[in-house]
């Protein structure tokens, strides 16, 4: 494995309203910024609606200055609905890791040159009780799968955007996506 | 301050929260607004923080009262402070003027997206700029500061406060959907390390303080509600006395002062970021949102041997004129890429005149350029 984290790196988390990738592209873009001591730029784009509308977190990540805060082609795309897969699928161009909530999203046909990544984050957090921590499933998933970000930092920035009172359930989330990569993607990231 | 106001330490938030947090830091105390996108969470954070700072949050019913309650809690004293985006921006135009006419110190905010009128209100825009130095009738001298990052966000609504404290006049912080909505690291020093500027205090005595008469910077000193001073507050034409006086050699004084103020103290406020300029033929303007994929295209462009060099309105009001005359005696070509159809582009063309080619890179608002964009121009130009 190589070190990727000093290049610029551009994650894009996809889904709709009220699956939290929002919260997911700050904890992110926290993590980075504040604990892995590089830059981050986040940003997002959300329709008018709450909840079920579509929904995009950006961020951009590099140990020199960033200029220009958007993502134009992902190396990292997190898919969490099939609106999703339709809006941004196409954005990408080269390599670029896909992954993907596999009860949400179907994808047949991989674009060339990408990796995909499957996980059932909404079913594993509904079995935690709480469905809501989807996404918080998905960040243990990504630190796992990419070397994007690093395993404590993921962590802190998880602990530091939370409800007081929510640390269990969201630490239980964050490790269960985590071990669900090592177990099935032990021999990348 | 140990008010809990200056929250030291490395935060990862938005523009808008950072705006608030530069506030609170800068000492402001009292903020009215009236919420609108994109410029909500300056609000929404400043209603959480100030109670508990010991300052006052208040929602009015609409912009116009929001700018008037921020013109009179500063005649009380306080440090005061609104936010808005385009329309918001519009109906304070006449009280900026009762603003700018009663030389009252204040921040106002205005977190630009598309218009003209409702427009597309989540997405950016830049064309307030022309609005933010004539939009309210009369003539008066106007400072405006265009932030680039979250951190600038914090920094120069500091800087906001301090020069509406020392030039009395409302201050605006001319920022951008994208630089309001995006998060970065910010880093907030300790409160004592931020240097605060307050309004100046008339030191005579009651019974000879002249409260319109300016001292060697064309400023008067303020002497504020409940501190023992007389004072008639008026947007009528006055007298140093303050008194309405309806002739034009008391308009005369009072409007020369309230433009010459700036005028005259452009070199004090104006800041610019100037770069790779030593053999540049050609310059890229921006500011705000669009300044960072400038950046990115003008480094780009010096990697591949262009000789272009950067040119970063930090201030955008004043206008740094003597700076583009000088340019234009030795630069060939000025690219302004800005998002409205050309505005900062028609005041580079006023100060460089023919001597030097400008080309106006517009768009008209719900997104800002790609560095592609603006480097496709730069190598048209600068081959």
């Amino acid at each position: 494995m190589t070190d990727k984290r000093g290049e610029k790196q551009e994650i894009r988390v996809a889904g709709f309203g009220g699956q939290g990738i929002v919260l997911a592209g700050n904890i992110i873009g926290k993590a980075a910024a504040l604990y892995d001591n590089l830059n981050a730029v986040f940003t997002q784009s959300y329709g008018p609606e709450a909840r079920g509308g579509s929904c995009c977190a950006d961020v951009v990540i590099s140990s020199g200055t960033i200029h220009y805060p958007r993502v134009t082609t992902p190396h990292i795309l997190v898919l969490m609905s099939e609106d999703a897969k339709n809006t941004y699928l196409g954005s990408i161009t080269g390599s670029c890791r896909i992954l993907i909530d596999e009860d949400l999203v179907n994808l047949q046909d991989l674009p060339e040159g990408s990796d995909l990544y499957k996980i059932p984050s909404t079913r594993i957090a509904e079995k935690l009780g709480r469905k809501i921590v989807a996404n918080i499933v998905m960040l243990g998933f990504i630190a796992s799968v990419t070397d994007l970000i690093s395993y404590d930092s993921m962590k802190k920035a998880i602990l530091a955007s939370i409800p007081k009172g929510t640390e269990e359930l969201n630490l239980e989330a964050f490790e269960q996506g985590y071990q669900y990569g090592k177990t099935h993607y032990a021999s990348t990231g | 301050m140990n008010n809990g106001a200056v929250l030291t330490g490395e935060h990862f938030l938005n523009g808008d929260v950072a705006c608030a947090e530069g506030a609170l830091a800068a000492g402001c105390n009292f903020f009215a607004g009236y919420p609108i996108t994109p410029a909500t969470e300056v609000a929404e954070r400043m209603s959480r923080r100030l109670p508990k700072t010991g300052g006052i949050y208040i929602q009015m019913e609409d912009e116009i009262a929001s700018m008037a309650a921020i013109l009179g809690a500063s005649w009380g004293g306080a440090k005061a402070m609104t936010s808005t985006s385009g329309p918001g921006f519009s109906l304070m135009m006449e009280n900026i003027g009762l603003g700018m006419m009663t030389e009252t110190p204040c921040v106002l905010v205005n977190i630009m997206r598309a218009g003209p009128s409702t427009g597309l209100p989540t997405l950016v825009g830049q064309a307030d700029v022309m609005q933010a130095r004539w939009g309210s009738h009369g003539d008066y001298g106007v400072i405006a500061i265009s932030p680039a990052s979250v951190q600038e966000m914090f920094d120069l609504t500091i800087e906001a406060f301090n020069l509406s404290e020392q030039y009395r006049q409302p201050v605006f912080i001319l920022s951008d959907e994208v630089v309001g909505h995006m998060y970065e690291k910010l880093v907030i020093p300790p409160a004592e390390r931020i240097h605060r500027i307050e309004r100046r205090k008339p030191e005579k005595r009651p019974d000879e303080y002249v409260p319109f008469m300016g001292e060697e910077d064309l400023v008067p000193p303020m002497a504020c509600a409940g501190e023992g001073y007389r004072v008639h507050v008026t947007g009528l034409t006055h007298d140093e006395m303050g008194y309405p006086h309806m002739f034009h050699t008391t308009q005369e004084r009072l409007v020369r002062r309230l433009v010459d103020k700036i005028r005259l103290n452009a070199d004090k406020i104006i800041r610019l970021e100037s770069d790779f300029m030593e053999d540049a033929k050609v310059v890229v303007i921006a500011y705000g949102c669009v300044s960072r994929s400038a950046r990115e295209a003008v480094e780009r462009a010096r990697s591949k041997g262009l000789k272009v060099g950067m040119l970063r309105l930090i201030t955008v009001w004043p206008f740094p004129t003597k700076k583009l005359r000088e340019l234009a005696g030795r630069v060939e070509t000025f690219i302004i890429p800005e998002i409205n159809y050309g505005q900062v582009a028609y005041e580079v063309e006023r100060c460089a005149g023919d001597r030097a080619e400008i080309v106006q890179v517009g768009i008209m608002g719900g997104t800002v350029h790609s560095p592609e964009d603006i480097y496709d121009v730069i190598e048209e130009f600068a081959q």
